[in-house]
């Protein structure tokens, strides 16, 4: 589904990806975890084309988007859950998710956003409500939303965790799964290491740039390098 | 009714005529800062264009022997606004795009040099006295007062009303109800991730280039008429109170510059009113800087949660 090979990317001259090899099969929720500023956010922002990688391939269904602008390679099949969720402040519940599903014909937009709201029923209940007047868990929730209205046949989510309460996390990793379920291809970011790596069938761990590991989730769960650095000892 | 009343009512007539062609002006000043956040210094001159572009179509119509007047300003205005919106995307193209991005001087430089440029080419082609604009309406009705002093709203003023009225609703219900009008929001709130929804944010870039464009033109012919003569500079102090009107009521807001434009309108014609012509353009200005020290982000300007 998507291959990144050799991956260099840079913020000017600066190497924030210094060689980075990841592979999501179709179908997988594979987990990338690593400390902050180890690149993750890069890798992700890699795949969807900006910055580009200044060297090495990304594959996303068989076909070369390295050079390819975001406008398109976000128009074939994947979505993001960005880093800080990025809701439409000023826009409503219903104005994020039609933003979402941009390009899709009026009826495609009804059946994702009931789907939608199956999902999160709470955003049904605050369909007019503007964005940025809502907790951070609905507003992940919006997030994550308005990424599976286009129907994507695979979901990039950054952190989707992050400052939420443990009931919130629990409810979107309880999401995450079920959209594997569905067939979604998952490609998950996550600080939250343990939930994170439970998930996943396999998983990656960034450091400074370079992949140091990647195994199944299970075993880099039992991994004491792992448990050390990234679950608490 | 008393003659002071009376005369206050007329000047309110006045300054809210040419307060709501300052607000169609300002219209584009505010929604490309609320998308790019940058000031398309070109704007007077794409608004001194549309003016031109529509005495060409009324010229031409003439000489071809058509004399029904809502015929005459139907094709004046669609020539207008087609002329002008062309004119806006090649300004986005020519000036903006290349330098987006960069240092904030670089596309100020550019698009006071495609400003330059467009005057001047204008100066060349259609030369630099003033044209007159036939006044193809006229008349109006009185009202109020005796023989000695009457107030009088002209029918010409009641166009700019109308037209202004039907332009801003349009553009309201476009913002607010249309795809294209809620992607322009969205990218003006955040247009990284308008793009990481697979958003072309060029093209709603140059969108708002073209309505803002558009909205000029309208105004062009409007202004044209009503003052009965156009030069090559009239986009340029046009250019600057719409700028003035937009900055008033919140740059970046479409319900400020329709506010801070009837705002200066009126402020302006009360000065000449009861002060003096010579002082309405001090007035105007002096309105600008003492928003820019007391309220910088304007009347109704809310910078971060909606800018358009
Ligand atoms: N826009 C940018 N310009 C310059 N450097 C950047 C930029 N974004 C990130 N970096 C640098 O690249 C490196 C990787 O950052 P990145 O955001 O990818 O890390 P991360 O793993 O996502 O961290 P976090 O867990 O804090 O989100 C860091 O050293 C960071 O300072
Ligand atoms: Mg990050």
């Amino acid at each position: 589904m998507l291959v990144l090979e050799d991956v260099h990317t840079h913020y000017g001259k600066i190497e924030a990806l210094h060689g980075v090899s990841v592979e999501v099969k179709k179908g997988e929720i594979v987990s990338l975890i690593g400390a902050n500023g180890a690149g993750k956010t890069t890798l992700l922002m890699t795949v969807c084309g900006n910055p580009q990688a200044t060297s090495g391939r990304v594959i996303l269904q068989g076909r070369d988007i390295t050079r390819d602008l975001t406008s398109n390679i976000m128009r074939s099949g994947i979505s993001i859950v960005p880093e800080g969720r990025r809701v439409f402040s000023g826009l409503t519940v219903e104005e994020n998710l039609h933003m979402g599903g941009f390009f899709n014909t009026k009826s495609e937009i009804r059946k994702s956003q009931e789907h939608v709201y199956e999902l999160f029923p709470r955003l049904k209940e605050r369909e007019h409500q503007r964005a940025g007047t809502m907790s951070g868990g609905e507003q992940q929730m919006l997030a994550i939303g308005r990424a599976l209205m286009s129907k994507p046949n695979m979901i990039i989510l950054d952190e989707p965790s992050l400052g939420l309460a443990p009931l919130v996390i629990k409810q979107i990793f309880e999401i995450i799964g079920k959209l594997r379920e569905e067939g979604i291809t998952v490609f998950l970011v996550e600080q939250n290491a343990h939930q994170a790596l439970n998930l996943a069938d396999r998983g990656y761990v960034l450091e400074t740039g370079r992949i140091r590991l990647h195994d199944t989730g299970k075993n880099l769960l039992a991994n004491p390098d792992v448990q050390n650095a990234y679950l608490g000892g | 009714m008393s003659e002071a009343s009376l005369y206050f009512i007329q000047q309110l007539v006045n300054g809210l005529t040419i307060g709501s062609t300052y607000a169609l002006i300002a219209i584009g000043y505010t929604m490309v800062y609320g998308i790019i956040g940058m000031i398309n210094f070109a704007h007077g001159e794409i608004y001194m264009i549309g003016a031109y572009t529509a005495l060409i179509a009324i010229t031409g119509l003439a000489t071809l022997g058509v004399s029904w007047l809502p015929l005459i300003l139907i094709v004046a205005l669609v020539c207008a606004v087609i002329v002008s919106s062309a004119m806006g995307w090649a300004v986005e193209r020519a000036a903006y795009r290349p330098v987006r991005g960069r240092h904030r001087l670089i596309p100020l430089i550019s698009a006071i040099g495609m400003s330059i440029f467009l005057q001047n080419y204008v100066h060349l082609a259609q030369g630099s006295r003033n044209i007159g604009f036939p006044l193809m309406i006229q008349g109006g009705f009185d009202f109020g007062g005796d023989d000695t002093f009457r107030g009088s709203i002209s029918y010409m003023q009641m166009t700019i009303f109308v037209t202004t009225l039907i332009c801003m609703t349009a553009l309201s219900l476009f913002i607010s109800r249309s795809r294209i009008g809620r992607a322009c929001r969205a990218v003006s709130q955040d247009l990284g991730m308008a793009n990481l929804l697979g958003i072309d944010t060029n093209r709603i870039i140059a969108a708002t280039f073209v309505i803002g464009a558009a909205l000029a033109a309208v105004a062009g012919l409007l202004l044209g008429m009503y003052y009965g003569s156009i030069d090559p500079l009239f986009g340029f102090i046009a250019g600057l109170k719409a700028f003035t009107a937009a900055v008033l009521g919140g740059i970046g807001s479409i319900p400020g510059a329709m506010l801070g434009g009837l705002i200066l309108g009126v402020s302006e014609s009360m000065t000449s009113g009861y002060i003096s012509g010579a002082y309405k353009d001090v007035v105007s200005f002096g309105l600008l800087i003492l928003i820019l020290l007391f309220k910088p982000t304007g009347l109704l300007g809310k910078p971060e949660v909606e800018k358009i």
